[in-house]
């Protein structure tokens, strides 16, 4: 409403031909000028995306998992009826329940990943109704958490919550708990392997040993590597170290992280 | 375009920046609740799984 009046006043027609083009330029949206500008705007928006995809929201669905932890944890605690019997670090409880696909049944918690590092593990692998909702999932041909055999589970790298990020910061005898309603399954890391994506060999019974019969409680996580690619596994292995029961409350160690007070 | 957006704004210079700051805060928040998680699904996932 004003911008004719203002270009008038600016440079009134009566300058002469100079003027009028003045006006012209300053006045006129030039197709060049637009496809500029938009140009930018793309460049931006990208760049937006992949600060909202590879930082920002890892801290906003790390933030939900860990809370969502936190809160599972406690409706455990409530859920649970009475002592349990006296803890047998040979034969720990294991679950024997079928769970269904994309149905949270336990949580991650790697004190070598941070104090609030609490992240839900979902049964199968599904890249829409588990990983990309930032849990880890279950490989549901694989052993549940304490089990003879392999308890294997993958996550993201980065981005979708970032779960495994730190997975090659590991160091050897870490340890790797897994909380279930039973209580909390402590793993020892043991060492880190990097195969094909066909590497199918990690997540059996004995890692890499096809058909032949477990004696160890294993667990196995795979994420991609290198960062942002998908031409090679990273395999993290732990072995069975003790279970502690809910009764007894979580191991000193990661009691902070599991009453959300870290 | 952001130039002839700059001059339809209405009143003041530093009016004209408080409606842009409000206005780049909504399409900022809009990006990052709605856009790029909508964004996201359609970009190829990355596959973190063992398989055949």
């Amino acid at each position: 409403m004003t911008v004719p009046g203002q270009d008038q006043a600016v440079a009134p027609p009566a300058e002469g031909r100079r003027g009028t083009a003045a006006t012209r330029s300053r006045g006129r949206i030039s197709v060049a000028g637009v496809l500029g500008e938009l140009l930018i705007t793309a460049g931006v928006f990208v760049l937006l995306f992949l600060g909202w995809q590879q930082w920002l929201n890892d801290i906003i669905v790390g933030t939900q998992l860990h809370n969502h932890s936190v809160q599972q944890s406690q409706t455990w605690n409530k859920a649970a009826v009475g002592p349990t019997k006296a803890p047998q670090p040979d034969a720990p409880p294991v679950i024997t329940a079928t769970i269904a696909n994309a149905q949270k049944f336990a949580l991650l918690i790697v004190p070598r990943f941070g104090a609030d590092y609490y992240r839900p593990i979902a049964q199968g692998t599904g890249v829409r109704d588990v990983l990309n909702k930032g849990e880890l999932g279950h490989y549901p041909t694989t052993q549940m958490p304490g089990a003879l055999g392999n308890f294997a589970i993958a996550s993201h790298r980065k981005a979708y919550g970032g779960n495994l990020e730190h997975i090659n910061e590991l160091h050897v005898g870490d340890h790797i708990f897994v909380e279930t309603q039973d209580g909390w399954y402590q793993y020892e890391f043991r060492n880190l392997q990097y195969v094909n994506p066909t590497g199918v060999g990690v997540i059996d019974p004995v890692p890499e040993q096809a058909g032949l019969q477990p004696t160890d409680r294993m667990i196995t996580l795979t994420s991609c590597n290198p960062f942002f690619s998908t031409a090679e596994r990273i395999i993290a292995y732990g072995s069975f170290d003790t279970f502690t029961p809910r009764a007894d409350g979580p191991p000193a160690e990661i009691a902070a992280t599991v009453t959300g007070k870290s | 375009m952001y130039a002839a957006l700059w001059r339809v704004l209405p009143g003041a210079w530093w009016v004209r920046v408080l409606i842009l700051v409000v206005a780049l805060a909504a399409v900022l928040s809009a990006l990052e609740f709605w856009v790029f998680p909508w964004v996201d699904q359609i970009v190829a996932p990355q596959d973190v799984t063992v398989s055949q």
